[in-house]
């Protein structure tokens, strides 16, 4: 029982970090894309949308090979001090890197709805762009953006490939979806089975909340 | 305080796809009506006065304040033009109420200045919502916001489009009074015949992206008439 309120406890606090992540880099990426022309937008799109086609452990051995100790992130990070593979900073990672398609698709549409001429006439008001951004684009688009974070945040609590490559399956960096793998693995069917119940009552909660938010009030 | 007369100048060409506009108005009238069919550029002119578009070549002033120059490399960015826009569709925020929309072009967020609020009649209205508004109230609302800004000049796209005949006269001579009472040069979009000759006392006409003829709105309208 420990352990599944532990496990529980440590996927959900690590999804939230992960959406912590992926909202304000998602919202940034959906906004250039939605409102910016420049060299290499399509390239920016095809990355971003690259972790919903490949393999998730391929997407886990890329992030291996970046962040590992001779990877060439790893190598900086060491400088500085931070490891980040194998432990609970890898769930994040990967949480966050599979996530991130989602948040930046819900938050494009959100920003593609957002009428160009109430941008521009707040221009004309003296409004900044920064201040265009924040008081206009961003409130107008919330719902998307609320929508985009909270399936990112599902996306994150259901990861399975990328983390088991890059965080393993530990006690420690272990989350609900690769401890129903360890325990059918076991052949604890009924302590997997009470992990599929959480995953599936949270992702229930999260589609649903997420469809809620899209359609527009 | 607001100026009494805003020489405009422009002079620039702006190409848009098969579209090329050539405009050419110098004129210190306090209300330039810029008359003329759909398609012949008069919103656009709008728009590159604003900053929203860029001309090509030329220059843009209103009053000494130089919005573009194409030779000297000047270029205002849209925030910094102190140009009052009101669109044909208002583009009024809908997340925000009245107050807060009339307020977001307040310099220095000062409070609201009554006198604007008097002239349009919007006082009763400040906490409503935008979509609770009929279309005149949203027009004056639209008005009032770009008022809010002191701006050196007034662009007014077509600003009765959208409304009845019989809300179109309500409304009108609230245009009137803010062009009686503030002061605020205008340039104004039509292609009524009647509004431009009770609100303009300069008329330019527009066809087919270039300046056809400029004059007074009686010689100018009765050629068209």
């Amino acid at each position: 029982m420990n352990e599944f309120f532990e496990v529980t406890s440590f996927t959900v606090f690590m999804a939230a970090l992960a959406t912590g992540v992926m909202l304000p880099l998602g919202v940034a990426i959906a906004w250039l894309l939605s409102r910016r022309d420049f060299v290499g937008r399509t390239i920016l799109e095809t990355l971003v949308t690259l972790p919903l086609v490949v393999p998730p452990v391929a997407t886990g051995l890329i992030l291996l090979k970046l962040f590992g100790q001779r990877g060439p992130v790893g190598q900086v990070l060491a400088v500085v001090g931070v490891d980040v593979i194998f432990t609970w900073k890898a769930v994040v990672l990967a949480m966050a890197v599979m996530g991130l398609p989602l948040v930046v698709r819900s938050a494009r549409t959100g920003f593609e709805q957002v009428d160009p001429r109430c941008e521009g006439i707040a221009s004309t008001l003296g409004a900044p762009p920064m201040r265009v951004f924040w008081t206009i684009s961003l409130p107008l688009a919330r719902r998307s953006l609320l929508a985009g974070a909270v399936l990112g945040f599902s996306r994150a609590i259901g990861e399975f490939g990328a983390t088991v490559m890059i965080a393993g399956t530990l006690p420690g960096t272990r989350t609900i979806s690769v401890s129903i793998f360890r325990n059918a693995e076991l052949g604890y069917d009924a302590a997997a089975a009470s992990f599929i119940i959480v995953a599936v009552v949270i992702g229930f909660i999260a589609v649903h909340l997420s469809n809620k938010l899209e359609v527009p009030s | 305080m607001l100026p009494e007369t805003s020489p405009l100048l422009l002079d620039f060409r702006l190409r848009q796809k098969d579209f090329v506009l050539k405009v050419h108005i110098e004129s210190d009238a306090r209300t330039i009506a810029l008359f003329g069919p759909s398609g012949a550029g008069k919103t656009t002119t709008l728009e590159a006065i604003s900053g929203l578009r860029c001309p090509d070549i030329g220059s843009i002033r209103v009053g000494t304040k130089v919005l573009f120059d194409h030779e000297q490399k000047v270029n205002l960015p849209v925030h910094e033009r102190c140009v009052g826009y009101v669109p044909q569709d208002l583009a009024l925020f809908p997340h925000l109420d009245v107050l807060h929309n009339i307020l977001y072009g307040a310099p220095n967020h000062d409070g609201v200045d009554t006198k604007i609020v008097d002239i349009l009649e919007i006082g009763s209205l400040l906490q409503r919502s935008i979509k609770d508004l009929s279309g005149g109230e949203r027009q004056r609302v639209a008005l009032a916001r770009a008022l809010m800004t002191k701006p050196a000049i007034l662009l007014l796209d077509e600003p009765f489009a959208a409304l009845d005949l019989a809300l179109r006269d309500r409304i009108l001579p609230y245009l009137e009074r803010v062009r009686n009472e503030l002061g605020v040069p205008m340039l104004y979009v039509s292609h009524r015949v009647d509004e431009v000759q009770r609100i303009a006392d300069w008329v330019v006409l527009l066809s087919a992206g270039e300046v056809v003829r400029s004059g007074v709105p009686s010689e100018i309208l009765g050629e068209e008439l």
